[in-house]
């Protein structure tokens, strides 16, 4: 069963005179449960798709179906309760915030999605073991590893079970082991059944992914199934 | 699947972040901030304090003329002879002008007036009293037992006023004023001493309590003795003043056209007398320093507008600052109006908190001013307080709509970019 489905969508950017085209008609299907990594150089349009296919953005034609519904055409309320429930955004500089703690951090989807609090406690409690992040729920990020921060923030873009997991760049900030736990716990959550799309400029981090796109000037170059 | 629903979400039939957690959560974010938020709670404060302080001073002031005029008695309307041109309040004037004279019976046939309560009839000279070789001038006022409690006077304990009744208008007692025991008995005591005035011998019944301050006569250095003998000392029978009490403050202008009706008829038809009212004169004050202590509130008030204006600064700021977290917010979920209420229950925090600590503020200043001043009653109005309090809040939030409008509809990825 497609999850995704993206036909003709393009996204351009005026900059004076000059227009970028980030996306140049993109045509892709993506299947429940899938892992695909995206590699491409910098400016080949690869946070813009994430950004479409995470409803952040707006494409300028094209249509996007998300689980078989034309989400393109949602109002901006609707988008924000598709963001809410389906889809899970992890990013390269893990986006927490400064003031809460880990275990506050964990629970902000839940807090905008009105759930109770002893049922948001309950959820975090699980999502804090299952990261191992029990010792450090108490702690702010800045009293925190990088590698830390980053299974907090996967931990966030979780809790409310998604069924889409993007990442953009989440291990271009942390060194090169820490990067390759990140990408296991994706991974496994992938393993679990959550489709995960993954941005990333290291070849052999993308090698991982069972199917692997290539992008270049806002199209998609290449598009291998292992 | 973990996703196990399918099901599309029905954004109105979700529920909402709800009203404990927006608290909570502007509450972690103005405290995040203390600076800022320190500055805008203590320019809303400012602001309310001022208000507080000003309308205090202001009300205090009104109370004050307020309080020395209902000393003279509350609900007075007073009979003066002859017929004053302008109404004004005149006593020379008055007096000189006179055509016909005021009397006892006069004053009598006013208590058939239904809108009179009581009243005093009041003959007013100077005399000289003598007790043990000590002699003194004294400012004498001849009345009848009802001038206590129209003057509202009090009396020191172990005093009487005049007798009532006809005894009231010629018994041969005195009550005196607290000075003038004080100068002519000294330690001893003054009551049931017999004292010389004038020609007579009279019996000191009662003692005024010293009142220290007061408009009209100071009593303090009054005789007070009844009516008739206090006109037999000054050779004459006509009446200062006839003091009336209306039954009611919705009464005074019913009580001042009967009497004006009585002495007309009584006086051959003429209008001979002049009436005046305490309320008129007061209400004019009161009208006065109403108006003053609502301008320097609404002065005051505009330092108010200025803290509004420096919340809605220091939320700009916030808005600036933050952007990567509300750019975060709506990826994770959050919808406009979510963003707008959590910024907007942050500046109403700050307001609130800025207006009830400006609030305590202001009281204190009041009651530093009360314990300084004593005489003067600086409360301040509940309507300035009301007033304060409620533009505070409303500044706050007013002047805040804007930047949480702005923050509600920043576009996600250009926030999440900045970072
Ligand atoms: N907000 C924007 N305004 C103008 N140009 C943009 C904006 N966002 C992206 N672009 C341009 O679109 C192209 C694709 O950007 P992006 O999707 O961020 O690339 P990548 O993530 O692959 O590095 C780039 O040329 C970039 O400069
Ligand atoms: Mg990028």
């Amino acid at each position: 069963m497609a999850l995704i489905e993206l036909s003709g969508i393009e996204r351009a950017f005026h900059l004076g005179d000059s227009v970028v085209h980030a996306l140049a008609g993109i045509d892709l299907v993506i299947k429940a449960g899938e892992y695909v990594s995206i590699v491409g150089a910098s400016g080949s349009g690869k946070s813009t798709l994430l950004n479409v296919l995470g409803l952040l953005d707006r494409p300028a034609a094209g249509s996007y179906h998300l689980e078989d519904r034309d989400v393109t055409t949602l109002s901006a309320n609707e988008q924000a309760a598709v963001r809410s429930r389906r889809i899970g955004f992890v990013f390269q500089s893990f986006h927490l915030v400064p003031r809460l703690t880990a275990a506050e951090n964990i629970a902000l989807p839940l807090l905008l999605a009105g759930i109770a609090p002893a049922e948001r406690e309950a959820r975090v409690g699980r999502a804090l073991r299952e990261f191992g992040l029990e010792q450090r729920a108490r702690h702010r990020p800045d009293e925190l590893s990088g590698g830390q921060r980053q299974r907090v923030a996967i931990a966030r873009a979780t809790i409310m079970q998604p069924a889409l997991l993007l990442a953009d760049e989440p291990t271009g900030n942390l060194d090169r082991a820490t990067g390759e736990e990140v990408i296991r716990l994706l991974e496994a959550l992938n393993a679990g059944g959550v489709t995960l799309i993954l941005v990333t400029h290291d070849p052999a981090l993308a090698a991982h992914a069972q199917r692997q796109l290539v992008m270049e000037d806002g199209r998609l170059k290449s598009d291998t199934d292992r | 699947m973990p996703a196990g629903e399918q099901v599309t979400p029905d954004p109105e039939r979700m529920p909402v972040m709800s009203g404990a957690d927006i608290l909570r959560f502007a509450r972690t974010a103005a405290l995040g901030y203390p600076l800022r938020t320190a500055l805008s709670v203590l320019a809303m404060a400012i602001g309310v304090a001022a208000v507080v302080v000003l309308t205090a001073l202001g009300d205090g002031a009104r109370r004050y003329v307020v309080g020395q005029f209902s000393a003279l008695g509350s609900n007075l309307v007073i009979v003066l002879p002859g017929r004053s041109a302008t109404g004004g309040f005149n006593p020379v004037n008055v007096v000189t002008s006179t055509p016909r004279d005021l009397t006892v019976e006069d004053a009598q046939a006013l208590l058939a007036a239904p809108a009179v309560r009581q009243l005093a009839p009041l003959t007013v000279g100077t005399s000289e009293i003598s007790f043990g070789g000590r002699l003194r001038e004294v400012v004498l006022a001849g009345s009848t037992a009802s001038l206590k409690d129209v003057r509202h006077y009090q009396l020191e304990p172990g005093s009487h006023f005049l007798p009532e009744g006809e005894a009231g208008r010629v018994a041969p007692v005195a009550v005196v004023g607290a000075k003038i025991r004080d100068e002519v008995f000294g330690t001893q005591p003054a009551i049931g001493q017999l004292i010389r005035l004038g020609d007579r011998r009279l019996r000191v019944i009662g003692i005024l309590k010293a009142s220290g301050q007061g408009m009209g006569m100071n009593t303090d250095e009054l005789v007070v003795v009844p009516v008739a003998l206090a006109q037999s000392l000054f050779n004459s029978n006509t009446l200062f003043r006839i003091l009336v009490e209306a039954r009611s403050r919705g009464q005074i202008e019913a009580a001042k056209a009967q009497v004006l009706d009585i002495l007309k008829a009584r006086h051959g038809g003429e209008e001979d007398v002049t009436v005046i009212t305490q309320d008129a004169v007061l209400a004019t004050f009161d009208r006065l320093l109403g108006a003053l202590t609502a301008a320097v509130g609404g002065i005051a008030a505009i330092s108010l507008l200025v803290a509004g204006i420096l919340v809605m600064n220091v939320m700009l700021v916030a808005v600036a600052q933050r952007t990567g977290e509300i750019g975060l917010l709506k990826a994770l979920g959050a919808r406009e109006a979510d963003i707008r209420q959590l910024f907007l229950a942050e500046a109403a925090m700050l307001s609130l908190f800025g207006a009830a600590s400006g609030y305590l503020l202001g009281e204190a200043g009041a009651f530093a001013l009360r314990s300084f001043f004593p005489v003067f009653p600086a409360y301040p109005p509940g309507w300035a307080v009301a007033a304060a309090l409620i533009t505070a809040l409303a500044t706050g939030l007013g002047f805040s709509l804007l930047p949480a409008q702005r923050a509600a509809r920043l576009d996600p990825v250009q926030a999440l970019m900045r970072h």
